[in-house]
């Protein structure tokens, strides 16, 4: 028998030389130790594909401490418990805890049986009361003070007898954010695996009654109409509208200079205001959608940074003028889905398949409002108010010089963060200055260049034996990580071929100019009708798809943010290709066939003559 | 009864009388899927001039005689039989009658196919019993009066009676009918199944085809182009597009031939993915129709529009449907999400 290929263990995996200290400096639980050979691990390179900053560790940490209790505590999954994370190289690794002993699973059977049919049974009414605890979460947020050191306390504390003073509104704003964000984490998993578990039930009875059936067209089945991911976009359709209505609209071109935009609109009158009046209600909330996926502090909002909306409005206001209708045709598409779903079950053979089919279709659609809609609230709104908070702290250390520039802050851990703060509280109190000016600019220096390092280091999807099974659900459905990924990950080592597979997430073939795009900044350099190719995408992107022939990304399953967007858009898409930001070249053309999932470099093919 | 009967005149419950073949060609007529216009000379047809030569000099006895294990004997007969069937004249009213259609049919003289068209779903099941006659690119009525004849002749093939004595088939209920139909030119041709016939996904429809005439793909000289599509989605999940080297086309004189393809036209899908969405169109409606899968021959004239060639019910996979349900009913229908939460069993 051949030697069965396998992952390297945990303790093969060396820190890069001169990162030592850097690699030191992550929490000691989340370091590799030898026993963590005997597990099986992979790399998270879906929430976290790039080496971490030391505070944006805080969003794995948080995150797994609420998947852990709601999984392990609270709805008592039967087969799995929490996720165990790692650290290395600033490569976020996890690995499951299952549960084997069939005593302990019948056990947390009739446990999960009581628990989650109970949120099954009150889905809308738990669901209602969910919006209403996170409203009210970043309400609590917003209402946060910026943080600000006087030099006398306002004299309001001695007419008050407040008997607290400036410095401890610090720590207190710190730690009511960390404790708000930890919250939030709890509050987004008290749903998500039910909801992805109903979802997942429908979708394996599809894939036994119909065994070619493809995932996005049982997505299809399933998406939601009202959805949160959508709306960023369709706000700025509104805008664009209005602006044509107002009798505005000129003042948006292509590579205008928003400031000076806004400047004018303020100071032609009625129809100007009343303009930025519409921008307003359309920021709040809806521009709070992340340029990532919520994981790294890097990822700016729509409002951190207008360039994204306002480049989709003159693509928008010229199709308003031409007559082009783009309102997203929310009736037809939902017509279309019962027809999808009426469809597929007319293909069933008995009453009771249809029958089972009801059901689980019915349940999938009552979930699903919250699986597609909790991002918006929590790995956006609530996320970007975190990290901004974060960086007014970011910008006070830094006028205390502790370091250069306000970004700085995510250098440290949110431990070393909070002994920073200490720092500045005990100098204010003491009139003396602080130790922190000395204390952080080399260590920020070191964990910076670490970071650098690191993104040049390509690190193993996997660690350690290959499991026979994945038997874990979350693992399954959060990562699409099954006993086939693995394998294929295993002998993925043939470099030359010209073709990239990936999850065939919307259907069409198109040939055209591949445009690589890293971040949200090189957006502008997309032409019309050519092919994106990105990492991944998000709700942040969507004014974009007007504007390209087909999308690509690396990351990302049927159920993706690009998937969904996509198949809005009627636009060819394979996400999950794991590479194809790296293989394909900037410029390079290729073919991109959606409905399988293929994408192919053409550049050394000949290019046949049109008869 | 009539010696002739058109497409449009005639359904699937005329079996016994246009054979399963002509039944279909006119149910599928009848319910507005575009099929070659034709007729079918009837089973009546064949009997009015099989009572001609019985009159002459007995058939059916001579046959119902035969040991079925004499394989001289019954390779003499057949010679005989089927001399008889291609030389002796024809009733006057039944050959008027199928020129008549023919003129009808092709008034500037377009080629036919004429085709054999089993009365007996065992017959047509057993193809080895060499009643599968089809005779392509049919120029005149003389050739295809001639052809009709050997379609009739075919009834005695060696193999057709060995077969019907050892399945001790009444000689008496034997007939046939002999569909003849307008050619298309096709630009390409081929089969299509409304359900995979690798997994029986009903909700996949597989395409397959090659450039020329659908025989070659039906005979397998050519490997075909393939592609699955989603029944509802029409979401296109396989691209084969394979090297096909040579195509069938008419021949000048009558009848097909193969030619190589060149080079540039080989490896070139012989589909466009809109072709492929209208076929997939047809085959729904066609399965609509009768309810439950098909097995379908096709082709594109040189338009591009598709014509349906025959239409079949699947037979591999509609055995084993509905033998148990896709998942167990539960009591409480939440129970269902434990598949995926309940670990696997």
């Amino acid at each position: 028998m051949p030697e069965a290929k396998s992952f390297p263990l945990p303790s093969d995996l060396k820190v890069v030389p001169g990162t030592e200290a850097a690699q030191a400096s992550y929490p000691y639980y989340t370091q590799f130790v030898p026993e963590d050979d005997q597990k099986f691990w992979f790399y998270n390179s879906m929430h976290f594909p790039e080496p971490m900053h030391h505070f944006d560790m805080i969003t794995a940490e948080a995150a797994y401490v609420a998947l852990g209790a709601f999984n392990t505590r609270v709805h008592v999954l039967p087969t799995a418990k929490g996720i165990e994370h790692r650290v290395i190289n600033g490569r976020v690794y996890i690995g499951g805890v299952a549960v084997t002993d069939p005593a302990e699973i019948g056990e947390r059977v009739e446990q999960f049986q009581q628990r989650a049919f109970y949120y099954y049974e009150h889905w809308e009414k738990l669901y209602d009361q969910w919006k209403v605890k996170m409203k009210t979460l970043i309400a609590d947020a917003q209402a946060l003070p910026k943080p600000s050191l006087p030099d006398y306390e306002p004299i309001e504390t001695t007419h008050t007898g407040k008997g607290v003073a400036s410095n401890h509104a610090l720590l207190d704003i710190y730690q009511k954010q960390v404790e708000g964000y930890h919250r939030m984490w709890h509050h987004h998993f008290e749903f998500l695996l039910l909801g992805y578990g109903a979802y997942m039930t429908f979708f394996d009875f599809c894939k036994k009654a119909f065994p070619e059936i493809s995932d996005q067209a049982i997505s299809r089945m399933v998406a939601g109409m009202e959805a949160e991911i959508f709306r960023p976009d369709e706000e700025v359709k509104r805008l664009a509208r209005r602006a044509v209505e107002l009798g505005v609209d000129r003042h948006f071109t292509d590579g205008m200079n928003i400031d000076q935009v806004l400047a004018e609109l303020e100071a032609v009158g009625n129809a100007g205001k009343e303009w930025l009046g519409e921008l307003e209600t359309s920021r709040n909330p809806w521009f709070n959608v992340s340029s990532g996926d919520g994981f790294y502090h890097y990822h700016r909002s729509w409002n951190d940074d207008l360039s994204l909306p306002f480049a989709a409005l003159p693509g928008y206001i010229d199709k308003i003028k031409s007559g082009a209708n783009i309102e997203r045709p929310t009736e037809q598409l939902i017509s279309e889905r019962e027809q999808l779903v009426a469809d597929y079950r007319e293909l069933l053979d008995t009453d009771e398949d249809r029958a089972t089919y009801d059901q689980l279709i019915g349940l999938a659609h009552r979930v699903f409002p919250y699986v597609e809609g909790h991002k918006f609230y929590c790995e956006h709104w609530y996320t970007n108010l975190f990290f901004n908070k974060i960086r007014e702290f970011g910008a006070l250390l830094r006028d205390h010089g502790f370091w250069e520039r306000e970004e700085d802050v995510f250098h440290l851990t949110q431990y070393e963060v909070e002994s920073a703060i200490i720092d500045l509280m005990l100098s204010w109190g003491i009139g003396a200055p602080p130790r922190g000016p000395q204390h952080w600019p080399a260590i920020v220096a070191q964990r910076k260049a670490a970071i650098e390092e690191w993104g040049k280091h390509p690190t193993s999807p996997a660690l350690g034996a290959v499991p026979d099974v994945i038997d874990d659900p979350a693992i399954v459905m959060l990562w699409g990580i099954t006993r086939d990924n693995l394998d294929s990950w295993l002998s993925d080592g043939d470099e030359d071929s010209n073709e990239l597979k990936g999850f065939a997430a919307c259907s069409g073939v198109v040939e055209g100019t591949a445009r690589i795009v890293k971040s949200v900044e090189e957006i502008g350099r997309l032409q019309q009708g050519d092919i994106l190719v990105c990492q991944v995408t998000n709700p942040t992107w969507s004014p974009i798809f007007q504007k390209i022939s087909a999308a690509v990304s690396d990351i990302g399953g049927s159920m993706s943010h690009m998937a969904i967007v996509a198949r809005e858009y009627g636009l060819p898409a394979v996400v999950g290709t794991g590479k194809a930001t790296q293989r394909i070249k900037d410029g390079q053309r290729i073919r991109v066939d959606g409905g399988r999932g293929v994408v192919t470099i053409l550049e050394d093919e000949p290019v046949l003559e049109e008869v | 009864m009539t010696a002739v009967s058109w497409f449009r005149e005639v359904g699937i419950a005329d079996r016994p009388t246009v054979g399963g073949k002509g039944g279909s060609l006119g149910e599928l007529t009848n319910a507005g899927i575009a099929v070659p216009p034709g007729f079918v000379v009837t089973t009546h047809g064949f009997e009015l001039f099989l009572e001609a030569l019985e009159a002459r000099e007995p058939v059916r006895s001579k046959v119902e005689a035969l040991d079925p294990h004499d394989l001289g004997a019954a390779t003499k007969l057949s010679e005989e039989l089927r001399r008889r069937v291609i030389e002796e004249p024809m009733p006057a009213d039944v050959e008027q009658a199928i020129r008549a259609a023919h003129a009808e049919l092709c008034p500037n003289a377009e080629p036919v196919a004429v085709r054999s068209s089993a009365t007996t779903e065992d017959a047509e099941d057993a193809s080895f019993a060499g009643l599968q006659d089809t005779f392509l690119w049919v120029l005149d009525a003389d050739q295809m009066v001639a052809k009709v004849r050997e379609c009739w002749g075919s009834l005695y093939s060696v193999e057709s009676m060995t077969y019907r004595l050892k399945h001790s088939f009444p000689e008496a209920g034997v007939a046939m009918a002999v569909v003849v139909q307008q050619m298309v030119d096709a630009m390409c041709a081929g089969v299509m199944f409304t359900r995979s016939p690798t997994t029986g996904d009903k909700s996949v429809i597989t395409i397959e085809g090659a450039w020329g005439l659908g025989s070659a793909v039906v005979s397998g000289e050519v490997t075909p182009d393939r592609w699955v599509l989603g029944k509802i989605t029409g979401e296109i999940s396989v691209r084969d597009i394979s090297d096909k080297h040579a195509r069938q086309v008419p021949a000048p004189g009558g009848g097909i031939e193969e030619i190589a393809n060149e080079a540039v036209i080989a490896n070139q899908p012989c589909l466009t993915d809109d072709q492929l969405m209208a076929l997939r169109e047809v085959g729904r409606k066609i399965e609509r129709h009768y309810g439950k899968p098909q097995d379908i021959e096709w082709a594109l004239d040189e338009h591009g529009n598709v014509f349906l060639l025959q239409s079949r019910p699947e037979t591999v996979w509609s055995a084993k449907d509905a033998a148990a349900p896709v998942k167990p009913t539960e009591d409480n229908p939440l129970k269902h999400v434990m598949s995926i939460f309940g670990g696997r069993k």
